[in-house]
């Protein structure tokens, strides 16, 4: 019990909330074309990605903020951000880890990531994203060797501009939503993967998000393409420093899986939650969609949201391909002031498409969490299955827990099934908890990660072990 | 739209006698309505049923003005035999009869409402629509302790007098005290291509019971809005079943509100549709004190190019700990193009709560015909006999066992 609770104790408060003191070059503030061709510009873009990026932002222009999502937020002046921000010494990118920053290593490894290490011993391949650049990219040599591209998207554009080219804004288009268009035309740097034919990628690809830099904005783009036959499983994990203004990252994730390809999609979202009385922390207004394009294809989300003042986030399926299935595993956590809108849409256009929800969301303190899902069958998607399941945990009367679930069913030979219950924990599983030794915010820890295991089981190992120590302590101080 | 509207409340309005004081209020919610116009989908509560390209569509041109001076002659083949009951009777929207003939006099109350507009808790534009054109209005009271002997039977007809109409009804009822009353609503139409607009307000005080049956069931070409408030006190129960199935388009909306504890609400629905008939169902039951319950079940059968929609909502207030909520809704696609859309919602504040919904759609199940088939059924048989038990379900949650029976005449379903 010592131990854990020394372990409670340490990550009470939010540990990633320092923030490290680097030179930053930073685009001039404010949103307009010239903003947008100094981006370019410094990242070497070729004309056509500049193309890309205006034809956006002339898009961007006429789009209005949307305003339909239940948790409610100050305007944010677009104006007064900066859409550019990367440590200075990454001005001219350094060859290999050894010629890292040592004031960013040690960043990482704060942060539980220490770059060099991780390339021995983990055996996972990750990408680091600071403020705007991707710093580092571990195992690159072991992952060229099977023809797997892994590296910064910015990178990609330069050498492998025809698969760029061809998928960017394939499954996300310009024209989108607010800010899936705001990040189009701003976007500044991110991951890019590329699985050839037939290879099932051998190490977890892992991208780790950091914003340092004060009143930026986070706007990165991750790009995925499984090609036939391959397999890749990929990690997402994200934190900030704490500071007192709202800060918005607002990224776009495109997926693509052609004929027969898998792609794992898990997310342990920390960004910095604001403080108790609910000031500060991250606005995380992520566009996250997969196709799933070619036949028996399969897309599979896993999140567990326990940061963030503000989430407002749907990952999506679009089943176009035939046997193809979509599943979204979703954890969310909100305590004191946070507020989540969150869920997932499926959208059935192929013939034998499954798709599969399980939506755990806990509210305890001040907090609102509300699931809004889109199941969607055409008319087309013959022999089509959808199950949905969303439950609630509600800690407390002054939070709020809601579901807003559309179902729409235009396919008399597809079925879909809906559930969901909203509930607190009960007194005599508390009660059976402490009588057998525990204390009541261990029991509760217990009986928390118990109702969260349908969706811890599909995270990697590594990752899983994280989440459910980030489950327990994101409640911590709300049983009483 | 805008200068018929005008010609036709200045028309209306010209044949009562309304203060100035009511006459700036009809107004001010005619400006209102022709601010708004009809519902479209780009209102969330629309989303699945646009109301302004129904109208557009089926009808075209809508005329608001009706005609009150003429009498209609009340057809007496309409009225439901072999039950005995009280009736009022509308006629193209005029109250032609009211009859409360099994009923002790002094213990119901009508009382002539024409000249308040009371507002309802409903911010969308046909409820200034109504607001502006009703021009009777009755108010029920049903007198403390006193519970009626015999249901009462709303007829709601129309006659091939009028088309491409727009007819407003409001209708409200007291129940006082330890009160009861069985209430059907009969939609019965002769005419086509006409909009009804109909608003009731309940107000249900302490121990009331009512029980509302709203059968649409008999074909017909018009289009329809109705919209039920139902204001309930301490231990007050309230029941509504639906029956959607007749009208071409058809909108019905509840909203509870469960203000004293130990209140309940049940809203059940059935709808039955073919052809390209789109009918919808939203419910709101808001539990906003302790030690409440509501109960939803919706069932449909859709064939063709039918459409059915089902919007639920269960809002529970922090304040309404031991809430007990559950929702259901369940329809069966017999043909490739009909469609079912839900949106099940719950939004709620207190935590100590029992909340539950659910929805499933999907076809008929092949092994259960097959299963049925094998033991020497058709395949038509099998699929009725499914089908009816299918809708059953909901029949039976009908707890006045007259009118289940007289229910279960009108869907042919035989135990």
């Amino acid at each position: 019990m010592d131990n854990r609770q020394k372990e409670i104790n340490n990550l009470k408060d939010y540990k990633y909330g320092f923030s490290t003191d680097i030179e930053n070059i930073q685009a001039p503030k404010g949103l307009n074309e010239d903003v947008i061709k100094f981006i370019s510009n410094i990242k070497k873009e070729p004309a056509w990605m500049l193309e890309f990026r205006l034809k956006a932002f002339e898009r961007f222009k006429v789009l209005k903020e949307p305003d339909w999502q239940k948790p409610k937020f100050p305007k944010i002046d677009y104006q007064d951000l900066y859409y550019y921000s990367a440590p200075k010494s990454m001005k001219d990118k350094p060859k290999s880890l050894d010629e890292l920053d040592p004031k960013l290593l040690e960043t990482y490894k704060k942060l539980g990531i220490p770059l060099q290490e991780q390339a021995r011993l983990n055996g996972i391949a990750v990408d680091a994203v600071f403020d705007s650049v991707s710093v580092a990219t571990t195992f690159k040599d072991e992952l060229t060797k099977q023809g797997i591209i892994f590296c910064p998207i910015s990178e990609a554009i330069q050498n492998h501009p025809e698969l760029v080219k061809k998928y960017l804004g394939s499954v996300i288009p310009i024209s989108d939503h607010f800010f899936a268009t705001l990040n189009s035309a701003v976007f500044t740097d991110g991951s890019f993967v590329y699985i050839p034919e037939g290879v099932r990628c051998p190490m977890e690809l892992s991208t780790y998000f950091r914003i340092n830099a004060s009143n930026t904005g986070q706007f990165e783009r991750t790009l995925i393409i499984a090609d036939k036959g391959s397999y890749v499983s990929y990690l997402e994990g994200c934190t900030a420093p704490m500071r007192d203004e709202n800060q918005l990252h607002a990224a776009n994730v495109e997926l693509v899986a052609l004929d027969d390809a898998e792609i794992k999609y898990s997310t342990v979202q920390n960004w910095y939650p604001g403080d108790q009385d609910g000031k500060g922390g991250i606005y995380n207004f992520v566009t996250k969609r997969g196709l799933c394009k070619g036949k028996n294809s399969k897309i599979s989300w896993t999140q567990v949201e326990t940061g963030s003042a503000i989430t407002w986030k749907y990952p999506s399926c679009i089943l176009k391909g035939d046997n193809s299935v979509g599943e979204f595993y979703s954890i969310a956590i909100t305590n004191n002031h946070q507020k989540a809108d969150t869920g997932t849409k499926m959208i059935h256009l192929g013939k034998n498409t499954k798709s599969k929800i399980i939506s755990k969301g806990i509210s305890a303190g001040s907090s609102d969490m509300t699931y809004r899902g889109l199941v969607d069958i055409s008319s087309k998607a013959k022999n089509s299955n959808n199950y949905t399941q969303c439950d609630s945990l509600l800690m407390g009367n002054k939070c709020g827990a809601h579901t807003v679930p559309y179902i729409k069913n235009k396919n008399s030979e597809s079925n879909i099934a809906h559930e969901a219950t909203t509930s607190k924990i009960s007194e005599e599983q508390l009660h059976y908890c402490q009588q057998r030794g525990l204390n009541p915010e261990e029991a509760v820890s217990l009986i928390v990660n118990g109702f969260c295991k349908e969706v811890l089981q599909q995270l990697p190992m590594e990752f899983a072990v994280e989440a459910q120590k980030l489950v327990g302590i994101s409640l911590e101080g709300s049983v009483g | 739209m805008k200068e018929q509207l005008k010609k036709d409340f200045y028309n209306s309005i010209k044949n009562l006698s309304l203060s100035q004081k009511d006459i700036e209020i009809k107004k001010f919610c005619l400006d209102n309505f022709i601010d708004k116009g009809f519902p479209n989908k780009k209102e969330e509560d629309w989303k699945f049923s646009d109301l302004n390209q129904i109208i557009k569509n089926n009808i075209g041109e809508l005329s608001f003005y009706n005609d009150q001076a003429s009498t209609n002659k009340v057809d007496t083949s309409v009225f439901v035999d072999g039950l005995e009951h009280n009736k009022i009777v509308f006629i193209n929207g005029r109250i032609e009869k009211i009859d409360f003939e099994y009923e002790k006099k002094d213990q119901i109350e009508i009382i002539d409402q024409s000249e308040t507009i009371n507002e309802f808790e409903n911010s969308n534009s046909l409820s200034d629509l109504n607001n502006a054109f009703t021009n009777k209005c009755f108010k029920i009271l049903v007198k403390k302790g006193y519970q009626l002997a015999k249901p009462l039977i709303i007829y709601h007809t129309t006659n091939s007098k009028i088309w491409s109409k727009n007819i407003n009804l409001r209708l409200n009822f007291e129940l006082d005290k330890d009160s009861s009353l069985r209430l059907i609503d009969l939609f019965n139409d002769v005419s086509e291509k006409n909009f009804l607009n109909i608003f009731y307000n309940f107000e249900l005080k302490e121990n009331a019971v009512l029980k509302n049956y709203k059968v649409d069931k008999f074909e017909n070409k018009n289009i329809k809005y109705s919209f039920n408030n139902i204001d309930q006190d301490k231990n007050s129960i309230s029941e509504t079943f639906i029956l959607s199935s007749g009208s071409n388009f058809s909108k019905n909306e509840i909203n509870c509100n469960l203000n004293g504890v130990y209140a309940s609400a049940f809203v059940n629905g059935v709808f039955l549709l073919n052809n390209d008939k789109h009918h919808e169902i939203r419910s709101i039951i808001n539990h906003l004190t302790e030690n409440t319950k509501s109960y939803q079940l919706i069932k449909s059968v859709l064939e063709q190019t039918s459409k059915a929609v089902y919007q639920g909502k269960i809002f529970v207030n922090s304040d309404a700990q031991k809430t007990d909520g559950y929702q259901l809704s369940k329809a069966i696609l017999l043909n490739k193009e009909s469609e079912f859309n839900a949106k099940p919602e719950l939004e709620i504040y207190a935590d100590d709560v029992k909340c539950s919904h659910g929805s499933a759609s999907g076809s008929l199940n092949e092994d259960s015909i097959f299963y049925l088939m094998s033991r020497g059924l058709s395949y038509q048989q099998s699929r009725e006999l499914l089908i009816n038990g299918f809708l059953l379900d909901v029949v039976e949650k009908i707890t006045d066992s007259e009118i289940k029976n007289l229910i279960k005449n009108m869907l042919g379903i035989k135990e």
